[in-house]
Order: C-alpha cells, then structure tokens, then sequence
C-alpha cells in the first residue's frame, strides 16, 4: 500500500522539465558520505486488508473497557463520548487542516477555536483560554512559567495531593525553567491550608488540584487565600466534567485555571492524544503560552477570527518567546467543545451529579462489605480511594480474573497506602456494576 | 454566495443560537440519592455553555466546516508542514475499540498489543533515523526538541560539564521554535549565518563552536529546502569540540531511506508524526514528536520505555538517569497507531515516499523558478524557496498579496515569510501524495498570478475575491484583545479603527 500518485509517464515527463536523467540524481548534493545505501531493514508492505487484520489483532491483546468492567481513573476516565463528537470530528475540513496561519482560509477552525475558549473560560471563571496545550501536565508546567515571569520568583508549591505525573512533569521542566519546586503533604486526603500557607511564602505560584488525586474536595477557596495572601498565584487543576457541580476556579481567588480535557470529549486513547486546558485572568494575557484566536473584521467590516496576541510566540520573539509549542491539541479540543455543547449546562451537571451519586453509592456500598474508607471523612466527586487490605496491586490482579478492573493501585506514588484502591466512578457505571465490583473485591481482598 | 449575490452572511457563534431549556443530550438518571456538595465549594452560577438541540449542533460544526480548507478539500502546499493525504483506514483503525477504550493505567498483560504497538514504532524510527533507542513521549516536533534539549543538559551534567557547556549554535534558518526551546531549556542562543548556496556558514561556525558549546541545533534539509553540503565538517566541527549535534526532523519527509540524521552524526532527533508520517494535523493539532538517540544518550530518555522481554512487552521505569516525564503517560498513543499504520502500508519501499516528495517538489521549483525570484539555484529536496522580491519592487505586490490570490484558485497558500532570511518567501512543499494535475494546476496559477501582477495589482492586493470572507484586520485584534464571546456585554465590532493593516509574520512553518 502506498499512496504515491505519479505514473511513470508522469515520472519521464516531470524529469524532462527538472532537465535531470533520473531521480537519483536529484539527490546529487547529499554527500556521499552520508548517502544510505542500504535498504531500510523495515517488515514487508501491506495491503489495507493486510494492515486492517494486523491492527486488530494488536487491538485485540488489549483489555478495553467495553471487555472489562472498569473503575480505573487516576486522571483519565471512561467517560461517555456522545456520537456528534465522532461526526464532526470526521470532517475532512476540520481533520485534514492545520494551524489556521491563512484567515481566509481557516474561518472554521479559528471559531470553533473561539468558541472553545469562551467554554474554557466559562468553565473556569478566567477571562482567557489558549487554543490548547498538550495535555494537564504539560499546562501545568506553563503556569509555573507563568507565574515566574509574573511574580519575578522562582518557587512554586506543588500539593503532594496533584496528580504525580503532573508532579513528575513540572520537576521535569523546572531546571530549564530555573524553578524550585517544594511540595506540601496531604494530611488526610487534601491540603492543610496553613501549611500551605506558610510553604507560599516567596513562591511564584501554589498548584492544587480540585478534585485531588484522591477523589477529595480540596478546601480550594481557603488554598487560594494562603497562595495569594503570600503574593503567590494560586493555580487551580480542575476537572473539566465537575464543573457544573464545583464552583470555579475564578469565582474563588485563582489566577490560573488549568486541566486536562479528556473528561470532556476524548477517548481514554491509552493516554492520548487528549488536550490540556489553561485559562487566565486577563492581567497574564501577554504571559500566555501557545495560540490565541481574536475576533476582528474584515476589509469590509463583517466579523472574522484570526490567530491574535503573536508577539507572545515562537514564530516572532523567537528565544524571547513565552514558549516554544506551536503544534496543539486543536482537534481534541474541538471535541472538548461539541461534548460541552451537547451536555449544555444542565446536562453538565446532570453528568457531575451522576458521577458524584454513583460513587457515594460505591462508598457506601464497600463499606457496608466491611472495606474501610482511605479518607472517610472527605467529602469526594467521582473518585475515591478505599483499604483493601492486601496489596492494591495483587488485587487488581486477582479481580482482573474475574472480569472486572477496580481502580489504580495508589501505593505506586504513595508511601504508607500500599493496600489502597483508587476508585473511579463514572456514568457509565451502574448500580448494578458497583455491586459486582463490591462482590469481587469482597472476594479478592480483605475486607478490615 | 448569498442569494443577494453577497458574500456567505456571517455565521453565528454556537452561543448565538443558544437558546433556554434546549439541550442535545440524554444521560442516565440513577435511582441515587445525590451527596451535597458543601457549600463554599458548590457552583454559584453554571457555566453559559451552549443549548441547542443536536440537529442545530451538527448544523452548526458542519457549517463552520465548510467554512475551513483540509488536504482533502484541495492543494496545500504549506512549507514545512508536510500535508500529504491521511489515509482514511487509519482513521477506521484508530477508532478499534481495543485501541480506543484503553486505559494508559491498564496492566501490562492487558495492554499487550498497545504496548507491541510503541515498541514496533521505537524500532522502525531508530532504523530511519540510523540510531539507537527512540522514546515515544514527546507531544510535537517542539516539545521533543524541549527533551533533546534536556537530554544534552542531563548528558553533560552526568559527565561534570553542564556548567561549561551552556551555548547552543542555531542557523538563522531555523524555525522559531528552536530558539525557543533553547530558552526553556535554560540554554544560551548563538546564531550561525547562512552561506552564498544557502549552506550553514562553516568559517562563522568554526569561531562560535568550543568549550562552551553544548550542541547544535540543525534542520537538514534546511527550512530552504536545501540539503546542507557542508554537513560533514559541521560533523567534524562538534565532534571537535566534544559538543552534540540536535537534527530537527521537521524535514525528514525528504530523506527517508536516502540520508540517516545518525549516518550524519546527529545524537538526537525528533521525527514530526503528523508530517512525515501523516497523522492529520486536525486544525493545528495533534501531532506527535517522538525522539531518536545514540546509546550514548539513552539513559536519559524520558521514562518509561517500552521493552521487549522474550515474547512479552512492558514499561521500564527504571532508568535512574532518565530526565522524568515531559508528557503524562507513555505518549500520544493515537498517533503512534496512524503513523505506525502508514509507515507498515509502505514497508521498507518507505524510501519512494522520500523520492516522490522531492521529485514534485523540484518539478514545481523548475516551472515557476523564471517567474519568480529563486535566492539559491540548486536542485531543492523536498520544498523550496521562492520571494517575490521583483513583484513587490516593480508592482508593489508582496508575497503575502500573492498568497491571499492563490486562495481564489482553491489553492491553499504557501508559509509566507519564512525563513527570515528570504526577503518576500514564498515557502513551497507540495508532498509526494499529489499527482502531476494539481501540481501544474498549482504552477498555472502561480504563474498567473505573476502576470496579474504586472497587469492588475489591484486584484491581488484585494484578494481573496471568493473566500467567505475578505482580508481580516490582524492589528485590529491583537488591539481589541476580545478572545471570547462575551453575551450581553460583548464589545461592538467597530469599538476599533477598521482600517485593514498588513502583518508581515510568518504563516506557516
């Protein structure tokens, strides 16, 4: 299979206009002692068919979660993706396009891009969105470049409660950022205010996630007036999907609002490709990474969208850039967009609520089977994590036999909660599929 | 047209069609009691999403749609992106539940055909790079020269010369995006001109290249369209100075099979997925910067790595030198599955993608060449250069007037502006999926357009004519800075002076 379009006839004639004998020879200047002779040791072409069958057999060693009854979250989930998202995603204008540089012919995607960034922003609360980022780490790390430039400081405080491979993201980037990263332990499942409070001290931003790692409510208005009583910027992660429940980010205090967007549109994909949001207030619109679509007009005065605010990117301030991305997440985020607007805000809170009274029901439920609850007095969203008495991991396993996939097994991150199950409860589950999960762990592991 | 004969009439923003207590989804209502949310957390007021019903919102995307121009609705030639076809299978394959419905976290012995997958791709991308170990992480071509970037930092610490070595060398044909990545990697810029034959500047190199150099940062062939000659001594130059070489794979699509970044001598590379192996670039994204690298260097990949184990595959996440995780998980794994797929649909014939992709591009470079200002005259690889320096001196047309006419033609525009060091660029690569038509379509128009340029300026400096809408005021947005919908307060459109302004900035690359 290949998808080449010249004949030979077309090859000769084309050559003939080059005024070259052969393709060979319009590789001339490459010199020889970087020519590969060789053939690239590749396994033998395949038709469509061929390829069709290969992939599915790759596909089916996969333990998906239409095989699986699966309560596996720990930052992505099995949320529903309604049908428009697939249809308007297949559009051809909208797939096979890129960064709309030329206006004119871009109208589509810069608004949907503008309208993608007023969901953000009426999500979040903030007064600006980018057109994406690569996912909810990576955004993580642009706020703390962010807050750098904007507080003049080089500390930011990161809850122990965020995600670790956020965590792990952000210590990635700091050296180059020439950043300092101090992290602040949970104690009992969310944030001390005051010890954060007092780690804010000469820190250029406080990250928190609401809800955390955990499941937990985080006290988020009170960790926002410890990061900016201390002249920090309290920088909230937020998950897109609880936002018709959860107040936003801007409503209580925060300068930045950021996420990953997966909740909202995108397949669990085996980790990607998803899009992180991140949303500001407007005083850090000059400090934004990454595209930004304006309204404006045309010569003859109609509305139009355009990419605005460059002079903050790579393609003009070069190393005085805000950063380097140039490549986003325009299509998931566009998916992010038609999920939103098919929820509406009712259906977003219908979603929240579902989430919320199906893992309260979970809760209950392996209490009541005699599992003690990791933060019992925790308020939770959709997630929550559970003692099984017996190392997580063994029994993921072990329920693993029995068709269903109970949770993340937090002791890979966290000391001292070897025996705890991360549990994540979307709409998609049912009654039904709580108590089968109940019922096997009742099996598989030891209830207190 | 409307029926008027105007112009389409504006399209209404989602949140203009919205109205009260309509929506377009169904959700299952559980028979459960609904927690409280306590009160200082609860939602005050909801956000104003949109709420219209699903007819109205299919209406609505597929009309914005064909407001927009993909690969598949014609010609884009878009220098330095690569906008080949996407292969529609690819899309079918993506979407297998197996693929689709798995979770990053799944157990290793639950995801072994994702796994196979990554680790099938580590090793065709090592062997067309001619290097040693690939790690998949990187999101984009700019984040995966984020990573090299910090590989070559966590490569001179381990060795006790991070503090020495703080510079990095960058030819000043480089995509913007370089000496960006530069800044976050908390590395010093040092430019390289570039040569009469459009090479990097070998004497200036010689005197910028020492104890404090780190490394260079190259795109071969360059963002000219020009394979550099002089790459050997470049070779000798770093290695010289015990300093590492960084290949910029923006440009692969020109040298698969041909020429190897490691044959060359580079440590690292990043390959641009959604270029030269036809992820769809979806509106500006996703793509997918994976990076290749030397033994030498491979410690301090990003974890994890996928590992094969006898018959069976996981993620190593012991690597006590790796730099961590630029990325979560293991990467964005929807690509790998497109561009796995394209790379298997040619095999090791991978080398005549290569050949086709340079052999159009010569092919419009010989038609439009005495039409239009040609700064280097050589044989091009996979795009090339044009300026329209003579338009804009003699008939006051610049590239920017020749690009917006193109678009009257249904042809999408060229990069304009780019590289820097052209004055009036025309940046051209027309990919090897186009047949011999829509090159000469695109080469009669490009040549008509230079004849309207002496007999009509005035229709490309108003041009676009056929577009849903006409030159859009760039200075004006960057002013009013109105980045979303506001409802009842949104600003009056002509709250700003209207008068159309000319932004010279680079589109495209």
């Amino acid at each position: 299979m290949s998808f080449l379009s010249l004949t030979d006839a077309d090859r000769d004639e084309m050559l003939a206009a080059i005024g070259v004998a052969s393709v060979e020879e319009l590789f001339r200047e490459i010199p020889e002692g970087v020519r590969f002779r060789g053939r690239l040791d590749l396994e033998p072409a395949l038709s469509e068919p061929e390829l069709t069958a290969h992939m599915e057999q790759l596909a089916g060693r996969n333990a998906h979660t239409g095989i699986e009854l699966s309560f596996l979250g720990a930052g992505v989930y099995d949320h529903y993706v309604p049908a428009v998202v697939d249809a308007v995603l297949q559009r051809g204008e909208f797939l096979t396009a890129y960064t709309p540089y030329q206006p004119e012919m871009s109208q589509g995607v810069l608004q949907t891009i503008f309208e993608y960034q007023t969901a953000i922003c009426e999500l979040t609360g903030m007064d600006i969105s980018n057109a994406s980022g690569y996912d909810g780490a990576t955004v993580a790390a642009d706020a703390c470049f962010i807050a750098k430039h904007a507080t003049g400081r080089s500390k930011v405080v990161l809850a122990e409660a965020v995600n670790p491979q956020v965590r792990q993201v952000v210590k990635t980037y700091a050296p180059g950022f020439g950043l300092d990263v101090v992290e602040v332990p949970h104690r009992g499942g969310t944030t001390d205010p005051d010890e954060l409070a007092a780690a804010a001290r000469d820190a250029a931003c406080v990250l928190f996630q609401q809800p955390n790692f955990f499941g937990c409510l985080e006290p988020a208005p009170d960790l926002a007036a410890a990061a900016t009583e201390a002249g920090a910027l309290a920088v909230a992660h937020v998950d897109p999907v609880s936002l018709g429940v959860l107040e936003a980010p801007g409503n209580y205090g925060c300068a930045l609002a950021i996420g990953e967007g997966q909740s909202a549109g995108n397949y669990q994909s085996f980790g990607g490709p998803h899009y992180g949001f991140l949303a500001a207030r407007a005083e850090h619109t000059r400090r934004m990474p990454g595209r930004i679509v304006g309204e404006t007009t045309d010569a003859a005065g109609k509305r139009g969208y355009v990419l605005t605010l460059q002079t903050r990117e790579q393609h003009i301030r070069r190393e005085k850039a805000t950063s380097n991305i140039t490549t986003n997440q325009t299509l998931l985020a566009l998916a992010g967009l038609v999920h939103l607007t098919w929820l509406g805000p009712q259906g977003l809170r219908e979603v929240g609520e579902t989430c919320m009274a199906l893992a309260q029901h979970a809760k209950e439920q392996l209490a009541a089977a005699g599992f003690e609850l990791a933060f019992p007095d925790k308020a939770t969203f959709k997630e929550f994590a559970v003692r099984v008495g017996r190392n997580a991991g063994e029994v993921v396993a072990a329920a693993r036999a029995h068709g269903v996939h109970p949770g993340y097994a937090v002791g890979r991150d966290y000391e001292g909660m070897e025996d705890a199950l991360l549990v994540a409860v979307t709409e998609k589950r049912t009654a039904a599929d709580v108590a089968r999960l109940v019922e096997v762990l009742a099996e598989v592991a030891l209830p207190a | 047209m409307a029926p008027n004969g105007e112009r389409e009439p504006m399209t209404k923003l989602i949140y203009e069609r919205s109205q009260p207590g309509r929506r377009a989804s169904s959700l299952p209502r559980h028979d459960l009691p609904v927690p409280d949310v306590p009160a200082a957390l609860a939602r005050a007021t909801p956000p104003r999403l949109p709420e219209v019903s699903e007819a109205e919102l299919v209406r609505h995307f597929t009309e914005l749609s064909t407001r927009n121009f993909g690969i598949d609705t014609g010609f884009y030639p878009l220098g330095s992106c690569t906008m080949k076809h996407n292969p529609r299978v690819n899309e079918r394959l993506v979407g297998l539940p197996g693929f689709r419905d798995l979770h990053p976290l799944q157990e290793e012995d639950g995801a072994q055909g994702a796994l196979e997958l990554e680790w099938r791709l580590q090793e065709i991308l090592a062997e067309v790079c001619g290097l040693d170990a690939v790690s998949l992480q990187p999101a984009a071509g700019s984040q995966g020269e984020l990573t090299g970037l910090m590989l070559f930092r966590a490569y001179f610490a381990d060795r006790g010369e991070d503090e020495q070595r703080r510079e990095i060398v960058i030819p000043d044909t480089a995509h913007g995006t370089n000496p960006a990545s530069v800044a976050m990697a908390g590395y010093q810029l040092v430019g390289v001109k570039t040569d009469a034959r459009g090479n990097v500047d070998v004497d200036d190199l010689r005197g910028k290249v020492g104890r404090q150099t780190a490394g260079l940062m190259l795109t071969n062939p360059s963002t000219l369209g020009l394979f550099d000659e002089n790459i050997e001594e470049i070779e000798r130059i770093f290695r010289g100075a015990g300093a590492l070489m960084y290949y910029d794979g923006a440009n692969l699509n020109a040298v698969c099979g041909i020429s190897r970044p490691g044959d060359m001598g580079f440590d690292v590379v990043h390959i641009n997925l959604h270029k030269t192996f036809s992820q769809p670039h979806g509106g500006g994204g996703p793509g997918g910067g994976p990076i290749a690298v030397t033994s030498a260097l491979e410690p301090f990949l990003p974890v994890p790595a996928v590992v094969k184990d006898g018959d069976r595959f996981r993620f190593d996440y012991d690597r006590p030198k790796s730099i961590g995780k630029v990325r979560g998980f293991s990467g964005p794994f929807g690509v790998f599955v497109r561009s796995y797929a394209y790379i298997r649909g040619y095999g090791p014939a991978l080398r005549e993608m290569s050949e086709a992709a340079v052999l159009n591009a010569n092919y419009l470079l010989a038609r439009l060449k005495h039409a239009y200002d040609l700064p280097f005259d050589r044989l091009c690889m996979h795009e090339f250069v044009l300026s329209a320096r003579t338009l804009k001196r003699e008939h006051g047309v610049s590239a920017l007037d020749v690009a917006k006419r193109l678009m009257d033609f249904g042809i999408h525009p060229p990069t304009v502006y780019f590289p820097l060091i052209v004055p009036e660029a025309l940046m051209i690569e027309p990919t090897e999926t186009e047949p011999k038509e829509r090159l000469d379509e695109f080469c009669d128009a490009m040549l008509a357009i230079a004849h309207e340029a002496e007999v009509s300026p005035d229709v490309l400096r108003e041009a676009p004519h056929s577009r849903p809408v006409r030159r859009l005021d760039e200075v004006k947005a960057a002013k009013r800075a109105v980045v979303r919908y506001l409802f009842d307060d949104h600003p009056e459109l002509a709250d700003a002076d209207a008068a159309p302004a000319v932004v010279e900035a680079p589109k495209g690359a």
